[in-house]
């Protein structure tokens, strides 16, 4: 615990932060941990009063503080449920800061990608369809149930999954899947000191991926796109230029480049730069030079042979935060949602 | 709105050099075509980035056309070529998020082909007539039970503040 902040302690209440986790992996938390010792800074400079993965707490003591109560909130997965949608909206209220953490608050990540089903089509999979489920009475997930008591409710499962900025205001953006350690620091560090960009922007840097990568560039002519098992690329020569899709000029820098360090093709976790406002729109923008044809139909073949999931390589974190947000619904065009499903058991 | 009287928005980028002004000669030459498309007059059809297809479409346009210079005819020598990969890239993309590959349409058209022009319009708002409204927005609807659900949780958790407090 450093000097400095102990002694702040003893005058004045410390700032109250909490760390909450809506739909995500919990890698976010790891990588807040990941900021080694300097956890003792937090913990010294902030009240931790509500963080689910690494301590007790409850939502009614949140409940019960006043609004804007919390200095800052950092809140990391997608909105994908009403309890989720709920949290997200207490947080906001009892947070001056609020800082959607990390891929999914920020633009969807991977649970987005559910987007291109709706619920019925996602629990048809999950309790009909996989081949380790034997459900013959059709047993679905129930949004009521009776008890003496009354009626107790579980929270109904969205069709679309949202950002957190689809759902609620969010005063800064803090990208990468998950945001790295450093990063993180960086960005605790400028709340601290109260150094903060503009409201509404990333905390981060401005520039791609590229620029931190030290692979060798010469001229990106690509005549056949490579899957990653395909080939074992030259550990030299930029990853894209050997047929690889690799989404380094089209992703935001801050990670150093860390998966083209170690032969691996960026996926594009850490989202768009400033000012783009569909990611994979960027992404296909760039790529489009960098094919070596023509030829209509040399193209298409190019793209067809070469890129067999364009949403998945496009939109892999971002699908929910994209201009178009999801696929189209199984209803079909302008059919709105699927009615709740009435299955009972 | 019925099928009958369903009148496609369709958002068209016209290059300033070629088919901006093949649409201008529809124009002065008294072509009649379909008065569908909202004409945006961009300097080159390289200049469209997938951004404003997509924005177009997620705005409630139900198909795009984007126009330019006949192959190798482009004023800024390559451009076009440019914006053909482009739209390979994004109709891949859109088939694969359920967009149907009639509704957005790479068209060339000289300064001279104002007929041309205005037959591609016609075909374009003739099949995505056969479509039928894009609505995309309405993809994003929520499920009804949404606020309800919202509000139990609300109810539920002052239910056991009270015990506890």
């Amino acid at each position: 615990m450093s000097k400095n902040a102990g002694s702040a302690t003893a005058t004045a209440p410390k700032p109250k932060l909490a760390i909450y986790w809506a739909a995500s992996c919990g890698g976010c938390e790891i990588s807040i941990l990941g900021i080694d010792t300097k956890i003792l800074d937090v913990a010294a400079a902030f009240e931790l009063v509500l963080c689910p993965c690494i301590m007790d707490g409850k939502v009614r003591d949140i409940e019960k503080l006043d609004d804007g109560a919390i200095a800052v909130c950092l809140f990391n997965g997608s909105i994908r449920n009403s309890e989720q949608e709920y949290m997200a909206q207490l947080l906001r209220r009892k947070s001056k800061v609020l800082v959607a953490f990390g891929s999914c608050a920020h633009e969807g990540c991977i649970p987005g990608l559910a987007n291109l089903h709706d619920r019925e089509e996602i629990f048809t999979n999950s309790y009909q369809e996989t081949a380790s489920t034997e459900n013959p009475n059709k047993v679905w997930p129930q949004t009521a149930t009776q008890v003496p008591e009354g009626t107790l409710h579980l929270p109904v499962f969205y069709d679309t999954v949202k950002t957190l900025d689809q759902t609620v205001a969010v005063d800064y953006y803090l990208p990468g899947c998950p945001p790295e350690s450093p990063r993180i620091w960086e960005a605790i560090q400028a709340i601290l000191s109260g150094q903060l960009p503009p409201a509404g922007s990333v905390i981060g840097s401005d520039t791609t991926v590229c620029d931190e990568c030290g692979r060798k560039r010469n001229v990106k002519k690509i005549r056949e796109f490579k899957r990653t098992w395909e080939i074992i690329p030259d550990p030299e020569i930029c990853l894209l230029e050997q047929g690889l899709l690799c989404c380094g000029l089209a992703t935001r820098a801050g990670c150093g480049a860390l998966c083209p360090q170690v032969n691996s093709p960026c996926i594009g976790c850490y989202g768009p730069n400033n000012d783009v406002q569909d990611y994979g729109a960027r992404f296909m923008s760039a790529l489009a030079s960098v094919i070596d044809s023509d030829n209509p139909k040399e193209i298409d073949q190019i793209i067809r042979d070469g890129i067999p999931d364009p949403v998945g390589s496009f939109y892999r974190f971002c699908l929910a935060g994209s201009l178009l947000r999801r696929g189209k619904r199984s209803a079909g065009n302008g059919q709105g949602a699927t009615k709740q499903h009435q299955h009972v058991s | 709105m019925t099928e009958t009287n369903f009148e496609p928005k369709i958002v068209g980028f016209l290059c300033n050099w070629c088919s901006y002004r093949a649409a201008d000669l529809a124009g002065s030459a008294r072509i009649a075509h379909a008065p569908n498309v909202r004409i945006i007059r961009v300097m080159c059809s390289g200049r469209v980035d997938p951004t404003f297809v997509l924005k177009a479409l997620s705005l409630g346009a139900d198909g795009v056309m984007i126009a330019g210079c006949h192959p190798g005819e482009c004023h800024y020598v390559e451009q076009n070529y440019k914006a053909m990969r482009r739209y390979h890239l994004l109709k891949h993309t859109l088939l694969a998020m359920g967009v149907e590959p009639d509704r957005v349409r790479l068209v060339w058209a000289s300064a001279a082909e104002g007929q041309q022009l205005a037959e591609a319009v016609d075909s374009l708002v003739a099949d995505v007539k056969k479509l039928g409204p894009l609505g995309w927005s309405q993809n994003w609807e929520e499920n009804g039970e949404r606020l309800q659900a919202l509000e139990h949780i609300i109810n539920e958790h002052a239910e056991a503040m009270e015990v506890h407090s």
